[in-house]
């Protein structure tokens, strides 16, 4: 089954204004036929040249998926069509002239670095000013790695999962689906049969990474679903910060992304997941737009660990995902900060699962939910205390801020106390904009538009605190255009 | 004793705001029932009257609050259609207003807020964008001037201010923004006495030839700081009687029942 080679056409996306990142990169691609069975699967683990394992397991993902029947999770609170999976592309890559991947930076399609530098991640490592390393990952491939060299003067290993399943099994067997195995859920067993790259990341014992690691996610190609893999791995005393942004052309049908996250913390050992979602939201009537599934757990697996997970939920049609982190070890640390925005016919379900197991254990989760338009955003976390986790202690906080009078905001707490020492607390707010709040900023001569982001920004302060500085300037962008269209 | 508003027009410079005939209030329930007002550069005007006269509504039309309806009249400043411009607009061109009861702006930082503010009317001005290091000098100079701070530039809006501070944060963006017109609102109440002084000393830092001042108070006391040009007398939403500054110690010694009997008797006449 020879994959079908084209060349995409720079075609006009719709409002092209208000999503600036909705652009279509200019590259030939490797594609592959529509649909998904097993040859698709041998077809995506021959093409990434995998060994005989990795096969295996892809294709036990498959069958258990197989077993469900097509049937995708209905307890979130959204709605869309049901989705025919054998509509999308399971496997599209950019080539470089000479058909592979390219070797060094150098030999990168220009067009696509002139692509990458649009979307503000130049690929050049010269051009980078505050030293973050990036793997940039164009629909199914990884295009590019930043910093390789530097990283692995320390041990650090930054680079495709990909090439990690040829140059590392040792470490990826091991830690592959140990904690999203692909039994966990529907999207979660689609993703472990069709994955085709993503981020594998090791921090070697006492390792302090010097630089955020980033990886750029693009979905470019129309029909394709984007199934990438992350699996991030912090040894012993170690830690890094690590960041995801993620964009998409504007397409009239939904696109869907489904991809699983798996972190790693050993003793003493601390990861920080911050993530910018941005993947194309739609139109203002609700035609087209990412459908963002995604799996993300960590596991603080060692004593007095720490994962934290920081995210800002801009883009998508509809976004389900609930970044977790499951506290095994003791004194081990959890954290969940998240603002998701929703506007227009925007649907967002998104919240966490804190499972304390160790003792002494502590988490805290501030959500924020904005609501504009006939946006529908709902919280929806679990805390969970098991027998084992004597003295565990967990802060929620959760609030909502609506704009208009067509949306809604809800909040799903669940908790699950088995140990009578446990401390809970939970705090939840719902407000609107106030006129008096607007009123008085525009009596200083603040626009209406400039006002109101004033206070949603506000509102979110608590959670952009958390981000790095890296992604502080563009997360004050991304609020703006996100709310355009809601004053008046 | 008591002077018509027309006594004023001997007055040949430019006004600044003129109003005229202008009737307002809140879900069709009328507060200012016609009320014309002249005032012109380098003046100050104390409007006084007891509760519930309208005193508050006047200066939050005038400042485009949009809980407030405009039934009937007119007004002009610096002789455009104020009514016609949106709240934010009005600031740009000069209009401030210090609030009674400044509303918190949670997680909006003071510094983030004055430093929107200032963009916003010196672009209007044609003004550059000041620098970091000269905008911090301007407002750490504004602050010490109230009194306050630079602790507070840290701070969200208004969120834990005592009373005094609100006031003092209201007359320092006074000072921070440098408006044409300033419109104050009972920005005196529930100031001790020192913190009165404050405010008073700022208000008469920003008077000058080319600024005016509307000032909308229940007591005479602030008067004994701010000198003003002219004392009027809202009551039930008119204007009842206007005059010099002697206008609010005799109110001070008799209140306002007499003339509130004298404007009712004047009516049915």
């Amino acid at each position: 089954m020879p994959p079908a080679r084209k060349v995409i056409s720079r075609e006009t996306g719709i409002e092209e204004k208000e999503y600036k990142w909705g652009f279509v990169i200019p590259v030939a691609a490797d594609v592959a036929p529509k649909g998904l069975n097993e040859d698709i699967i041998r077809l995506i683990s021959r093409k990434k040249e995998e060994p005989e394992w990795m096969l295996e397991w892809r294709l036990r993902a498959y069958r258990y998926w197989r077993s469900l029947g097509y049937v995708e999770p209905k307890w979130a609170k959204i709605h869309h069509p049901p989705i025919d999976f054998q509509d999308i592309v399971y496997y599209a890559a950019p080539l470089s002239r000479d058909g592979d991947r390219p070797k060094t930076l150098d030999d990168i399609d220009p067009e696509l670095k002139r692509a990458f530098d649009k979307l503000g991640i130049p690929l050049e490592e010269q051009k980078r000013l505050a030293g973050v390393a990036v793997d940039a990952v164009l629909d199914s491939v990884s295009v590019a790695t930043t910093f390789q060299k530097r990283l692995e003067e320390l041990g650090i290993i930054f680079c495709p999962i990909s090439e990690a399943i040829q140059k590392h099994p040792e470490l990826v067997r091991k830690y592959l689906g140990s904690v999203v195995p692909y039994t966990d859920n529907f999207y979660a067993a689609l993703n472990s049969a069709v994955f085709s790259d993503g981020t594998f990341v090791y921090v070697p014992p006492g390792v302090r990474c010097p630089m955020d690691l980033m990886t750029y996610f693009r979905i470019n190609e129309a029909e394709a679903g984007q199934f990438e893999r992350t699996l991030i791995i912090a040894d012993r005393g170690s830690y890094v910060s690590y960041l995801e942004g993620c964009t998409a052309p504007i397409r009239k049908k939904h696109q869907l992304h489904a991809a699983v996250v798996e972190l790693i913390a050993l003793e003493d050992a601390e990861i920080k997941y911050s993530t910018l979602q941005n993947w194309y939201p739609g139109d203002k009537e609700g035609r087209g737009g990412v459908y963002n599934f995604v799996t993300k757990r960590g596991i603080c697996l060692g004593k007095n660990s720490k994962i934290s997970w920081t995210q800002v939920e801009t883009g998508s049609a509809i976004t389900w995902k609930y970044p977790s982190v499951i506290l095994r070890g003791d004194n081990s640390v959890g954290e969940f900060y998240s603002v998701a925005l929703v506007n227009n016919y925007q649907q967002a379900d998104t919240g966490t699962k804190m499972v304390h197991m160790g003792k002494n254990t502590r988490s805290t989760i501030v959500a924020k939910g904005i609501s504009a338009g006939h946006g529908q955003n709902t919280y929806r976390g679990l805390v969970k205390i098991m027998p084992t986790a004597d003295g565990a202690r967990n802060f929620t906080r959760c609030d909502s801020l609506l704009i208009g009078s067509k949306c809604a905001a809800h909040t799903v707490p669940y908790l699950e106390v088995r140990n009578p020492t446990a401390r809970i607390e939970h705090e939840a707010t719902t407000s609107k904009i106030s006129d008096e709040q607007l009123f008085y900023l525009m009596s200083r001569g603040i626009s209406e538009e400039e006002a109101q982001y004033m206070i949603v920004h506000g509102f979110c302060r608590g959670v952009f605190q958390e981000l790095p500085f890296e992604f502080a300037m563009e997360v004050t962008q991304l609020l703006r255009v996100s709310l355009e269209g809601t004053v008046g | 004793m008591v002077r018509r508003e027309t006594d004023m027009a001997e007055n040949k410079r430019e006004p600044v705001l003129v109003l005229r005939g202008l009737r307002a209030g809140i879900g069709g329930v009328e507060i200012l029932r016609g009320v014309d007002l002249t005032v012109h550069l380098g003046e100050v005007h104390a409007i006084m009257g007891p509760n519930g006269s309208g005193k508050s509504t006047l200066v939050n039309v005038l400042a485009g609050k949009p809980d407030y309806e405009v039934y009937a009249g007119e007004v002009y400043y610096r002789g455009r259609d104020l009514l016609s411009m949106p709240p934010d607009e009005r600031a740009r061109e000069g209009v401030f207003l210090a609030f009674q009861y400044p509303v918190e702006l949670p997680g909006v930082r003071l510094r983030e807020f004055l430093r929107a503010a200032l963009d916003a009317v010196r672009e209007h001005r044609g003004l550059e964008k000041l620098a970091v290091r000269d905008f911090n000098r301007l407002v750490q100079e504004k602050l010490r001037e109230m009194g306050m701070d630079a602790e507070f530039l840290k701070r969200n809006v208004n969120e834990g201010f005592s009373g005094g501070e609100k006031k003092r944060h209201e007359i320092m963006q006074l000072l921070l923004l440098d408006p044409t017109l300033a419109l104050l609102d009972e920005t005196d109440s529930g100031l001790d006495i020192d913190a009165l002084k404050v405010v008073a000393q700022g208000i008469n830092r920003f008077r000058g030839p080319d600024k005016a001042v509307v000032l909308v108070t229940h007591y005479q006391r602030i008067l004994n700081y701010v000198q003003p040009d002219y004392v009027h007398v809202l009551i039930d939403g008119r204007i009842v009687a206007s005059g010099g500054r002697e206008l609010a110690q005799e109110l001070e010694a008799k209140g306002y029942e007499w003339l509130r009997q004298a404007a009712e008797a004047g009516r049915r006449d």
